[in-house]
């Protein structure tokens, strides 16, 4: 009887681990940091802190649905650079927000469908064609600002990225409505579970009638718009468009998935698990910073990190064979 | 005679189920021990707890008089076991003889033997079957051949305890025989084996001894097998009398619903046209390989015709367009459960709602939870689904249970035409009855049913008329009436073949 005890609290523990082991892991690091690191837990910080993670948990959630269904995308943080330049050449050129805003969105959606098509019509894989798209994107951004950051004339289009409502910075609000959409997206529609039911088994959901190719294309062109709409949430933050910008940001958005749960297989991932990544990976960089520990040592923890959570990943993967 | 293999109280617990309760029970060098049960019994539990892929929570495996504990497959395989699953376990991208000897390679200087290997793996497939070429990617073979492939692993290591889970699920009748052969032949060389099926005919054919085995406990062991008989063996395994597994429904055809005409694509040899009435069972049988598969695809749309048309009530079907021959009541319950069926990481119930959920939606958009949890429960009831809840995950269901999901997902969309490819695979005797009283209810309630099966007798027992194929083309109509073993067979096997 005992034994049959000990199995059946084993087996409590696991469920709690695979479900929300990486919140306990957020939760113990975010006490031990608030303990130990001056600053760390004063509202000023915590505002801070929720504000270098909105970029990436805007796209984190349309990068869940990426991975959900079992592929990549790297283009994003070409898209996040480009949308930027984008919206400040318009803005300058035309003197409308709205025009500058929509361009850069519009340019996001297209480079997403091109991205959808060419890996759900044509069948090439997703990881070349989006790290080929990214290059692309990435060239062009530079040519069309000539190298360097374009100033935005327009100062009624910094609102956007510094503006607060309820003393809370409105990229944060943002996030939190994007993240909430996105749950429900996942959870509560057709295109969700059949975007986990692909990753799950893509053989399986075509023969079940779901139109794989569109819901590909789809998932790329939400994503292309998320991140462009980052970009000029980065814009507007930086009061210009920056060619250079956010080198690193796709396998930030990954690592924060992963961290988060979703599985890089396909078929699994959780709003929430995805919330706690981008989270974890937010407050790491933080506590870093008020640390003041070197760039150079940030690179190693955040390799570090990244390197846990596939590691994570796959351990997840072999018990389930 | 000594007991090779025993297994000493062996207890298994996953969460929320005890998949074997306390299993004792012992199996002789040189026979062949028959392990019977529903779905979801234990039987493939207890096979992966012999093959070291599971730790039992309590109890003991002994070998030849020692206990042994086998912390992973490897250690299994060391003791001289070989466990054939009844998910099939090669990697698709190499060749036949890359996987026979996978893990033990013969080398040369260091680098692979190719000789060697080629000559081994040669040999092993001899003596099951000359007809697969050992340079083959497994991905090119049938299910049947790929079944071969793993029996001939077996034979390579020269396993002393053989366990089959379900083998000749997937195989002609030719291919059982030679496997039969094959198995007498091991039991000769006074090798334990163990024996899983469903098929109780073969159970009778090829077994010593018996295990029956009802939710983790063992009902009955059975050491005489010449007392024993069919129902004997049923109402152990079911826990009620089966009078009659077909009972047969006389029902009358209304007009015609289904047509399909000249339709040709891969895997055919020429083009195929039949046609289905209201309330018909169609039945179609062929051996492994004879194009059933192919030609069901096509009918469906999951494969695109060269030519051809299949249309419904009149209505010609948009070709190829998998979504709208579902809108139409045109659904295709696919053979191969692993790789076309089951989303293993998703639940059951994300399973069976996974088509009809646009149904139950809002705008098709937003899902409806309470429909989906409704028709989850009323068919984990109809089919008798075994699982702790609709939320475990299908991975964690049995073969025969996971079946049986799929089944549900198709029988819960609003249908007028449901082909079935092998409906009954792996399920067992009690739920297989259960299933043909739906086919005869969809028919009764004005449906075409289209039954592929390769199991001669229920084709026989069930179908209104016959079609037989034979290496990609239609070569016989039979009426019920008219269908005899003999006719259909002689249909179906290769003309030149004297078998
Ligand atoms: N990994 C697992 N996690 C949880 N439950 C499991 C797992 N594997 C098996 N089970 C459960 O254990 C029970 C026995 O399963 P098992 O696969 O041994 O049945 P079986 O007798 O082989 O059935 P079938 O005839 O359908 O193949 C089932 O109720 C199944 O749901
Ligand atoms: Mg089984």
């Amino acid at each position: 009887m005992s034994a049959n005890e000990t199995v059946a609290k084993k087996n409590v523990l696991k469920g709690l681990w695979d479900n929300a082991g990486m919140l306990v892991v957020f939760i113990v690091m975010f006490c031990a940091i608030s303990l130990f690191v001056p600053f760390f837990f004063t509202w000023r910080n915590m505002i801070g802190l929720a504000l270098s993670v909105s970029m990436v948990g805007m796209v984190s959630c349309t990068m869940l649905f990426c991975l959900a269904s079992g592929d990549f995308d790297l283009s994003v943080e070409a898209i996040v650079a480009f949308s930027g330049v984008t919206a400040a050449v318009l803005i300058n050129l035309t003197g409308s927000i709205v025009i500058g805003v929509a361009g850069a969105i519009l340019s996001g959606v297209l480079i997403g469908l091109i991205n959808g098509f060419i890996i759900a019509r044509l069948k090439i894989n997703a990881l070349i064609t989006t790290y080929a798209m990214q290059q692309i994107i990435r060239g062009v951004g530079f040519i069309v600002s000539a190298g360097s950051a374009v100033g935005i004339s327009n100062s009624r289009f910094f609102g956007l990225g510094s503006g607060n409502l309820l003393s809370i910075p409105i990229p944060v609000i943002i996030t939190i409505i994007v993240f909430i959409m996105f749950g429900i997206l996942l959870n509560k529609t057709t295109y969700g579970r059949n975007t986990l039911a692909i990753g799950g088994n893509k053989e399986a959901a075509r023969l079940a009638g779901i139109n794989v190719n569109r819901i590909k294309i789809v998932i790329f062109t939400l994503q292309g718009a998320m991140a462009a709409f980052a970009g000029v949430v980065l814009a507007s933050r930086m009061t210009s468009g920056q060619p250079n910008t956010s080198t690193g940001f796709a396998m930030d958005c990954i690592s924060a998935c992963v961290l988060g749960g979703v599985s890089l297989s396909g078929g699994i991932g959780t709003i929430l698990g995805t919330i706690v990544g981008v989270l974890i990976i937010g407050t790491v960089q933080n506590a870093m910073n008020l640390m003041n520990i070197p760039t150079f040592y940030q690179y190693v923890v955040r390799g570090l990190i990244l390197l846990f959570a596939v590691l994570l990943d796959q351990l997840k993967q072999r018990k389930s064979v | 005679m000594q007991h090779y293999l025993k297994f000493q109280s062996v207890s298994k617990v996953f969460p929320g189920v005890k998949a074997l309760d306390s299993i004792s029970f012992e199996v002789n060098a040189g026979s062949v021990h028959g392990l019977l049960g529903e779905n979801g019994a234990g039987k493939s539990t207890l096979l992966k707890i012999l093959s070291g892929a599971y730790i039992p929570t309590s109890g003991e495996v002994e070998i030849d008089g020692k206990v042994r504990r086998f912390h992973g497959t490897k250690d299994a395989i060391d003791a001289g076991i070989a466990v054939i699953y009844q998910e099939l376990n090669l990697v698709p991208d190499m060749t036949v003889e890359e996987n026979l000897l996978l893990g033990h390679m013969p080398l040369r200087h260091g680098l692979i033997d190719k000789k060697t290997m080629t000559q081994v793996a040669r040999e092993a497939l001899a003596s099951l079957s000359g007809e697969i070429n050992p340079k083959s990617r497994i991905r090119t073979l049938s299910i049947g051949q790929r079944q071969l492939v793993e029996i001939a692993k077996a034979l390579i290591r020269d396993a002393k305890v053989i366990a089959f889970d379900e083998p000749t699920s997937s195989l002609s009748d030719r291919e059982v025989q030679k496997l039969f052969s094959v198995i007498k032949d091991l039991q000769g060389r006074g090798r334990a084996i163990l024996y899983v099926s469903h098929r109780l005919e073969e159970v009778f054919q090829i077994c010593d001894s018996i295990t029956v085995f009802r939710d983790g406990r063992i009902v009955k062991s059975f050491d005489d097998m010449s007392a024993l008989t069919n129902d004997i063996l049923i109402r152990n395994m079911v826990g009620r009398e089966i009078k009659d597994i077909y009972d047969y429904r006389e029902r009358p055809h209304g007009e015609r619903l289904l047509e399909v005409k000249d339709l040709t694509g891969p895997g055919l040899t020429a083009p195929a046209s039949f046609e289905v009435s209201k309330g018909e069972i169609l039945g179609f049988f062929g051996l492994v390989g004879a194009g059933r598969t192919e030609l069901m695809k096509l009918v469906f749309g999951a494969e695109k015709p060269v030519q051809g048309t299949v249309s419904i009530a009149g209505k010609v079907m948009d070709a190829s367009n998998i979504g709208s021959s579902i809108r139409n009541g045109l659904v295709l319950c696919p053979e191969d459960r692993k790789l076309e069926g089951i989303i293993p990481i998703s639940s059951v119930s994300d399973n069976i709602n996974l088509s009809v959920r646009r149904l139950f939606s809002r705008f098709g958009f937003f899902i409806n939870r309470g429909k989906e949890a409704a028709n989850t429960d009323k068919f984990i009831e109809k089919l008798s689904i075994k699982t702790p809840s609709s939320a475990q995950l299908l991975m964690n269901l049995s073969g025969g249970n996971q079946q049986k999901v799929i089944l549900a997902r198709w029988l819960s969309e609003d249908i007028r035409v449901i082909i079935l490819d092998e409906p009954t695979r792996g399920i067992d005797v009690g739920t297989k009855s259960e299933i043909y009283q739906i086919m005869y209810s969809l028919a009764e309630s004005g449906m075409c049913v289209v039954f592929v099966s390769s199991e001669l007798p229920e084709i026989l027992g069930v179908a209104d008329r016959i079609l037989v194929m034979r290496s990609g083309k239609i070569v016989g109509s039979l009426s019920r009436n008219e269908a005899t073993e003999e006719k259909v067979l002689k249909l179906a096997l290769p003309v030149s073949g004297n078998v």
